[in-house]
């Protein structure tokens, strides 16, 4: 690959220290927008448009309290899947199978058997719902890591059978929440903010902190970046690629708990088309696609951009067919964005 | 081959000026090529010989300056019309299509075609003609290009350049990935090329390749040219190295205090065997030793490296570091035996180019910085800024990008990482590839205080004499057996080349 298409991203924490006056770098606008908090800087500014937009044409049915509420539970479910996701594509790995493991995990934690089992219990559907998940991403990553096939055919394998034993389980048949613990306690909140909108929270806080702060993060970093520099360096890589896997797993698992809640029921078409939703906000959001850089902050802005976007369209009786072009033409000049600063800084070696 | 009558140049650049930001790359370069001749372009890394070259094959403007070709002024602005003017340029890194055969590769954006389809059996029989000429005529035109040697890749390359009608020919260290056999095949690829009247700007570290081939010198600092067109033959090595480093430079390799008898045997391998790559190999290294691998290209000695440190799995024998047997094929084992590897590819295999350097530094030991799951990154900064001063890398600033580091100081990185980790058996694999004369000494240097500290080093290198300067001993290697092992004061470069054209003739 030649200088000038390798990003040359700066670190995901700290700002880089500025560069010795015999190696200056480029200027420090550019530097500034290639940083970390540039490149989210990006972000905000285009969800603030969005907000302005919203407000003019929307008024008081988009700038309200509600209405912000109404996009954070909208937002919610994308992102906690998209937070496992940051970790698997900065780590150089695709998860395609995100979205059917979701409806998998809905269809098994609300079998009429496991709701009755949840009758004093209600967590137990949660942990079922997780623990599906969790099994759907070692099974996907002993593939990748052990079986050495390529992530992008083994999750989409995934994404196709999880999808069918849904449907073989659930009978296609919609199954109705029954379990009163469950639903109560999603239906009720905390502060005034759903307990929907709180996971999302909770699960982007653990991320963040799982991602820059822990030797697993560094990891995941490290083998996104090289992963044969990883591996002779001692990482031992090929388990913590299966780690990743069940990371991404689990917060379908999660979310597929919140879709129970939202929908009242369980059923084999959840999740549907979630995996593109989920890859288009992580690498709106920043994170490589390459590997070797992740932002959780950054998936979190790109999760509410679009669910954002949803939202005005929607307050404005818009089709859902031109919202579907909006997003397209986003995801492009986001991706384009990106490019151009991490070109800029990357022709900065002579 | 220098006509003194005062021929028209071919190529004249005058006060070229280049900067990136507030990076000036070049603040000053001339230079003058006349046809038919090789010009040296000397330089340590970071002078701006890259900029250079890129300035001339179009991939950069320069800001200031002009570039006359045959005495008029002309713009390259763009890589095509440096290929009209007849300039065409070997990059360092190969930029062969691996997928695509040689003849495919050869013609790549001029193909061949009539009407839209492709010629492909003129394509075949031009591309038999271009290998006859590069002296390569065993190499068939519809091969892939991935199934080659780096070294005949870059024959494919220098193919490509041919096949367009060019005068001037740039080639950005080309001998990087060639052994010596390979290198005198070059030099008579380029021995033919200035026959005809091209003429060859000469790109290399090796000073002895210049003297070899080189009509006349320019020589790079800072990006300026410090000494311009002076004739090879007048100029001796060391004027060289003063003019590129601006220091003199005395000894290259440190002496050798030797390792007293009694200290104990750190690394100790037994009849290691990889399939068919080597077999047999057995050597033991002692606390402060350092022992070298002499051999080809492809004779073994990085599968040999790599086998050790558990990257490749054994298929016989054993290693064991003081005693402990390590598990084939594991480098937990090796790294938890304190066993450090700096691998050829130090870029595509050793560092995290885009992350910064403290985390490259760390890499193998962060999680013991860390408390539980929990990084310490300032630890791990304050470790990192620590060893970056005790091997003179200025400016010590953990936080830096790895990749904006000279190859030099990249390297100088692999061996914090191991120094920080604490190493045992440090294994070097070509340790001053692409690593420019004033930093390989600093290198040298640290290798040797290493050493010195009771680490056992293995190094090994294509340039035999950096293995004999550097080791107390040495293995001579070919087609993956060991041929000899002598103490490196009782033979030379031409005792380890014979034993090696003797051994892989028997």
């Amino acid at each position: 690959m030649s200088e000038q298409t390798t990003p040359s991203p700066t670190t995901t924490e700290e700002p880089a220290a500025p560069p010795a006056a015999t190696e200056a770098g480029p200027s420090a606008v550019s530097r500034f927008f290639s940083s970390p908090a540039g490149r989210s800087i990006g972000l905000v500014v285009a969800l603030l448009l969005l907000v302005v937009i919203g407000t003019v044409t929307a008024g008081e049915n988009f700038a309200s309290v509600d209405n912000m509420l109404v996009i954070l539970r909208l937002a919610s479910i994308t992102g906690v899947v998209a937070i496992g996701v940051t970790f698997v594509i900065t780590a150089g790995g695709i998860d395609l199978s995100v979205g059917s493991v979701l409806g998998l995990s809905s269809v098994v934690a609300s079998l009429g058997a496991i709701q009755t089992a949840a009758d004093g219990f209600w967590p137990l559907m949660v942990f079922v719902a997780i623990a599906v998940g969790v099994l759907a991403g070692l099974t996907n990553g002993f593939i990748i890591a052990y079986g050495k096939v390529v992530a992008f055919m083994a999750t989409l394998a995934m994404l196709v059978a999880a999808r069918g034993l849904a449907e073989l389980i659930s009978q296609r048949q919609t199954q109705i929440v029954t379990n009163d613990g469950f639903l109560d306690f999603f239906r009720g909140d905390l502060l005034g903010i759903s307990w929907v909108v709180w996971i999302f929270i909770i699960v982007t806080l653990i991320g963040w902190f799982l991602l820059n702060r822990t030797t697993f993060g560094r990891r995941t970093v490290a083998i996104g970046g090289n992963a044969t520099a990883a591996r002779l360096a001692g990482v031992n890589v090929r388990r913590h690629t299966v780690y990743l896997y069940m990371l991404a797993g689990a917060c379908a698992g999660i979310a597929g708990t919140m879709m129970l809640s939202r929908t009242t029921a369980g059923t084999s078409t959840h999740g549907l088309l979630l995996e593109l939703d989920v890859i288009a906000a992580v690498v709106v959001g920043g994170t490589l696609l390459i590997g070797g850089r992740g932002t959780i902050g950054g998936t979190v802005l790109g999760v509410l951009l679009f669910s954002t976007l949803t939202n005005v369209f929607t307050q404005n009786n818009l089709s859902s067919s031109v919202q579907l072009v909006a997003k397209g033409i986003i995801i492009v000049i986001a991706v384009l964005l990106q490019q151009r600063f991490a070109n800029r800084e990357g022709s900065q070696s002579p | 081959m220098i006509k003194d009558d005062h021929p028209v140049s071919l190529l004249e650049v005058r006060g070229l000026i280049k900067s990136f930001g507030s990076a000036r790359a070049l603040q000053g370069v001339t230079l003058d090529v006349r046809p038919g001749e090789v010009h040296c372009v000397l330089g340590q890394n970071g002078a701006g010989k890259s900029t250079l070259i890129k300035t001339l094959s179009g991939a950069h403007q320069p800001d200031e300056g002009d570039i006359l070709w045959n005495g008029d002024k002309v713009t390259i602005d763009h890589p095509i019309a440096a290929l009209e003017l007849g300039i065409a340029t070997m990059y360092q890194e190969l930029d062969v299509v691996e997928g695509l055969s040689i003849a495919e590769n050869i013609f790549l954006g001029h193909e061949l075609d009539k009407g839209g389809v492709l010629q492909r059996r003129e394509a075949n029989k031009r591309t038999r003609a271009l290998m006859d000429r590069l002296g390569h005529p065993q190499l068939s035109p519809t091969r892939e290009v991935g199934t080659l040697s780096p070294a005949n890749q870059q024959i494919v390359s220098m193919a490509r350049a041919l096949s367009h009608d060019i005068k001037l020919m740039i080639m950005d260290e080309p001998s990087a990935v060639l052994d010596t056999e390979e290198v005198d095949n070059l030099f008579r690829v380029v021995e033919e090329l200035t026959k005809e009247g091209i003429a060859v700007i000469y790109i290399s570290h090796r000073l002895e390749e210049i003297e070899r081939i080189g009509d006349r010198i320019t020589v790079l600092k800072d990006g300026k040219s410090v000494a311009s067109s002076i004739a090879v033959s007048d100029t001796p090595t060391r004027e060289l190295i003063s003019l590129m480093t601006g220091r003199d430079v005395e000894n290259v390799f440190p002496p050798a205090p030797g390792v007293p008898d009694d200290a104990p045997v750190v690394l100790e391998v037994k009849d290691l065997a990889l399939g068919s790559h080597f077999s047999d190999v057995s050597l033991s290294i002692r606390a402060g030793e350092v022992v070298g691998i002499a051999g080809l290209v492809g004779s073994g000695r990085s599968e040999i490296m790599e086998t050790i440190a558990g990257h490749r799995k054994a298929t016989a024998g054993t290693v064991s570091v003081k005693g402990t047997k390590l598990r084939p094929g594991s480098v937990r084992d090796a790294v938890d035996a304190e066993m450090g590897l700096a691998p050829e590819e130090r870029k595509s295999q050793g560092l995290i180019l885009d992350e910064p350097i403290y985390r490259n530094a760390t890499l193998a030991s962060f999680a013991r910085f860390a408390r539980g799951p929990l990084l310490n990154e300032a630890a791990e900064r304050d470790a990192t800024a620590e060893q970056m001063r005790a091997l003179e890398l200025r400016p010590a600033e953990p936080n830096r990008i790895t990749r904006t580091l000279s190859g030099g100081n990249q390297q100088k990185i692999m061996l914090a990482r191991w120094l920080i980790h604490g190493t045992e058996v440090l294994l070097l694999d070509e340790p001053t590839r692409g690593v420019d004369v004033g930093a390989r000494v600093e290198i040298y240097t640290l290798i040797r205080k290493l050493a010195a500290a009771g680490t056992a080093i293995l190094v090994v290198s294509s340039e035999i004499d950096e293995v004999l300067g550097l080791a107390d001993r040495v293995l001579v290697l070919a087609d993956g057996r060991v041929l000899d092992e002598k103490p490196t004061s009782e033979i030379d470069e031409h005792g380890v080349l014979d034993l090696v054209m003797k051994g892989s003739a028997a």
